[in-house]
């Protein structure tokens, strides 16, 4: 009876239990470890800095922010809206070029279209002298947009940020087009008519999903508002922790960040439940697009250059410029150490990762019970959350337990083993980990995704066993998928400043980090070389997307 | 010689729910059988199960006399020599049409291997795609390799859930008989899923009906619609009507049809209330009867109408009619009842 009872106990768990599900739910918390930590210090009693900053700054860190928050807003859908429709509905030369090059400034992080921008438009730049030996103005003869300056700060991302919007509302328009543009078409409505009470009330879902990933990259971004002297979040918990040397308000600020970033995320993924049920159609026919006058061609040219040429071709001239003629730091062995450092944090850390996502997606394929689930869908957050913050949350905890350590090994054996984690490679790939593992999970499930359950059980029918099911079937479906995995953590990584800033081990230079120190120094022209590389390495995966988006035109059933 | 396949008492559960209920049935080498059930009867779960997919709570499954399946000792699906073909079809996109029909092939050289693929291709009229992917076939063809595929291996006996049911309906009924032709000439012993009756008549030998996962009725195509052992399998297989009635001491049924005099399937006791099957086609038009009903509603099938009758108590009876005889709604045609077997069931009191 004993044994009758205690089975049923047991099914009546709502999930199956087994070492995998368990590694699959430890690597979750694990990873969660940094966000929980910010989050934490919300219910810690307010100290003295903390009022001292409510007092002082607080004020200019929230409205900063939103000013810049609205600012990209405005530019983002404005140049992404509009280049997406014009280049998905209408007809005119050089449509087929900027389909993929308007995603080009996807390659430049905004720190460094900032320093090119200083570069070329503050007071002793090209433009501004050219000016000045035109009409003989001098000094304070003149008003000049300050580059330098929180509309400065916004355009710079706005610049690099719009492919976000470009990209998810170019795929809305391009699935609603067939079927309710021509409705709209054949019930007498004109192109303008269509667009604004058609085509943009049904691509909304899609707007607002890359809207609010380029605001949770505007809340994240350190690099441009640090260079420009703009208070906001970021720098805000940089200078209370390293100028007030304060870890608890530092923290509290980042809470406070976090709960605007998890407002966004909650926004993206709405929008993007909603998003399928604003997608009209699955078909894929070759629409017929506006044909344009003369001159509205002319006109939608130039919108798209102008974002092409702003955003990429402008920024990546002026570096390519200053690398070729004024630089004066050379490609010597310097250079080369920085490189190698770059090379192998963003190698060791996309590897990882990758090994992560595996590991993650096939818990959830074979034991796909809630637990399960949640702990991946948990492990793939920390992409919106900024690098300054995660960089909080890793060394707080890490410091304490290397603390703790040292304490107590001092106390048993009178030996110091110093700080073990903290201000090591160890600290700073984990916290890469928690902030990229989402990029490389999206993919690697994206791709197991293509895998069905019954291409397995088709293939044990036929007598072939487990092992060779990965071998013969998983691997070559996966390839594809895996490498791309790689390689967007890869950039990634490379790109990454602020968690990179914090978190390395002391003189561990990196390109990111090199670039942003010359920038800091005034040495503009130096930092190019550090800005090339990460900008010509981050045209890898732009060039990805290109090709995945040219697939989805041609439409193959796979 | 032992049953290529034997079903002994099997039950499967999910958790504490059972999906399958003492099914039992046997198939012999040659014999196309077939699982017939509305969705969630357990259909899917007792084919799932033959294939070593789910395990058995109760009873046994013998392949070959072999036994493999049973509780707590469930041999693995790769080694039961059992063929499946799924409803998407689950062909291997990486790999072309050859390499998708080896897969299973295993212990033959290259050569061995490439002639196999070629006659399996010709027996499905697929010559020459050896070298074409999955995704430049159109449904009907993806459908026909996966078949082969399955056969490849020259398993025991081939499994298909519901392998017709991503093609358009006009290419199911043609690709069932081809599919019945190919594993005839093959000698195929085969067991299909299928929700769809017209399918189950067209390609099985023999048929089960399976409702809340119990074995209704293990029959061929004729006698389930003529002869069904109960309402479910009544209701299930075929249109037709319930008329209430009573059994009368002659052994006659008293209708609302009249008197209904035939030869029992199974005798009801004489004085019980029962309902009465009746087919459209017992029911025959004569604009000579004298026994008049009204159209309450018609379809047009192209060959024949189907009108459906109101009796005075608001019973509705259905009438296969040729569609030369083409009546309005409202209008009281004639009718004659022609009913060789009375199949009536016992009315079960709410």
């Amino acid at each position: 009876m004993q044994l009758v009872s205690d089975k049923r106990l047991l099914s009546r768990l709502p999930f199956r239990i087994n070492g995998w599900s368990l590694g699959v739910i430890s690597i979750a918390l694990l990873l969660a470890v940094p966000v929980l930590v910010v989050l934490g210090y919300l219910l810690e009693p307010a100290g003295e800095v903390w009022e001292h900053l409510a007092a002082t700054v607080l004020q200019d860190y929230v409205i900063n922010s939103l000013l810049l928050m609205v600012g990209v807003a405005i530019g983002v859908l404005l140049l992404g809206v509009s280049t997406a429709w014009l280049t998905s509905m209408c007809q005119f030369p050089g449509r087929w070029l900027f389909e993929w090059a308007l995603l080009l400034p996807m390659a430049i992080p905004a720190y460094i279209i900032a320093y090119t921008y200083t570069g070329l438009f503050d007071f002793a730049g090209p433009v501004q002298t050219l000016l000045r030996e035109l009409t003989g103005w001098g000094y304070g003869d003149y008003w000049f947009p300050e580059i330098r300056s929180i509309e400065g700060a916004a355009l710079m991302l706005a610049l690099v940020l719009y492919p976000y919007v470009y990209l998810l509302s170019r795929a809305a328009f391009m699935g609603q087009s067939i079927c309710v543009l021509d409705v709209s078409r054949t019930l007498g409505n004109g192109p303008w008519r269509t667009f604004f009470m058609v085509a943009l009330p049904l691509a909304r879902p899609a707007i607002v999903a890359g809207l609010s990933l380029a605001l949770m990259e505007t809340l994240a971004d350190y690099g441009t508002v640090q260079y420009f002297g703009v208070s906001t979040f970021t720098t805000g918990i940089f200078r209370t922790w390293y100028g007030l040397n304060n870890a608890a308000a530092a923290a509290q600020l980042s809470a406070m960040l976090l709960l605007v970033v998890f407002t966004l995320i909650l926004i993206e993924k709405g929008s993007r439940r909603q998003a399928r049920y604003h997608h009209t159609t699955q078909r894929h026919q070759s629409l017929t697009r506006f044909q344009l006058t003369r001159l509205q061609s002319f006109m939608a040219f130039m919108i798209c250059f102008g974002a092409l040429f702003f955003g990429f071709l402008l920024p990546a001239g002026q570096l390519l410029w200053w690398a070729l003629t004024t630089a004066e730091e050379s490609l010597d062995g310097r250079f080369l150490s920085l490189i190698t450092h770059s090379l192998a944090l963003a190698a060791s850390a996309s590897g990882l990762a990758l090994l992560l996502a595996l590991f993650l997606s096939y818990g959830k394929r074979q034991y796909g019970s809630w637990p399960v689930v949640l702990a991946v869908r948990t492990a793939g957050m920390g992409y919106a959350i900024p690098g300054t913050v995660i960089a909080i949350g890793v060394m707080i905890p890490f410091a304490a337990f290397d603390n703790a350590l040292d304490d107590w090994m001092r106390a048993q054996f009178g030996w110091s083993t110093g700080l073990l984690l903290s201000g090591t490679l160890v600290a700073l790939i984990f916290a890469y980990l928690v902030r990229f593992l989402a990029v490389s999970l999206q993919t690697v499930e994206a791709g197991l995704g293509k895998i069905r359950p019954t291409m397995d059980e088709v293939a044990l029918s036929m007598g072939v066993g487990s092992r060779e099911i990965i071998h013969r079937v998983h691997m070559p479906m996966l390839k594809g998928s895996l490498m791309t995995a790689l390689l967007l953590v890869f950039v990634d990584v490379l790109k990454e400043l602020p968690a990179t800033l914090i978190l390395r081990p002391f003189n561990y230079n990196t390109l990111a980090v090199r670039a942003y120190e010359l920038a800091s120094d005034e040495r503009l022209a130096d930092a190019s070389y550090a800005s090339l590389t990460i900008v010509a390495v981050g045209i890898l995966p732009v060039i990805l997307l290109s090709r995945s988006i040219t697939r989805s035109r041609h439409a193959e059933p796979t | 010689m032992p049953n290529q396949l034997n079903v002994k008492h099997a039950s499967v559960k999910y958790g504490r729910q059972t999906v399958v209920d003492d099914v039992s049935f046997e198939l012999e080498r040659g014999v196309i059988g077939c699982l017939l059930g509305p969705s969630g009867c357990g259909k899917t779960s007792l084919l799932r199960a033959i294939a070593g997919f789910e395990p058995l709570a109760k009873g046994e499954i013998l392949l070959h006399g072999r036994c493999v399946s049973s509780p707590g000792e469930t041999l693995a699906p790769e080694k039961r020599r059992v063929g499946m073909v799924f409803q998407d079809f689950a062909l291997y996109p990486h790999l072309n049409i050859e390499d998708n029909i080896a897969f299973g092939l295993r212990g033959q050289s290259q050569a061995q291997r490439r002639e196999r693929v070629k006659s399996l291709l010709a027996l499905v009229g697929l010559s020459g795609t050896q070298k074409k992917y999955p995704h430049q076939l159109s449904g009907g063809q993806q459908q026909r390799v996966a078949l082969v595929r399955a056969m490849a291996p020259q398993p025991d006996i081939l499994l298909l859930d519901e392998p017709f049911s991503g093609l358009d309906v006009e290419l199911r009924e043609q690709l069932a008989r081809e599919v019945r032709d190919i594993l005839k000439r093959e000698e195929v012993t085969a067991i299909l899923v299928t929700h769809d009756q017209l399918e189950a008549f067209a390609l099985a030998d023999a048929i089960g009906v399976l409702g809340d996962g119990r074995l209704r009725q293990w029959d061929n195509g004729y006698s389930l619609y003529h002869r069904p052992n109960d309402r479910f399998v009544a209701d299930f297989i075929g249109q037709g009507a319930m008329i209430p009635g009573e059994v009368t001491m002659d052994g006659d049924i008293q209708s609302a049809l009249g008197k209904i005099h035939g030869e029992f399937v199974k005798q009801p006791a004489a004085g019980e209330k029962v309902e009465l099957l009746i087919r459209p086609d017992d029911v025959v038009h004569d604009d000579e009867s004298d026994f008049k009903l009204k159209i309450v509603d018609k379809v047009f099938q192209g060959a024949e109408y189907l009108y459906t009758l109101a009796l005075e108590d608001g019973t509705e009876l259905l009438c296969l009619v040729q569609s030369h005889h083409d009546h309005d709604v409202g209008e009281m045609i004639g009718i004659r009842l022609y009913v060789d077997h009375l199949v009536a069931f016992p009315v079960v009191a709410d």
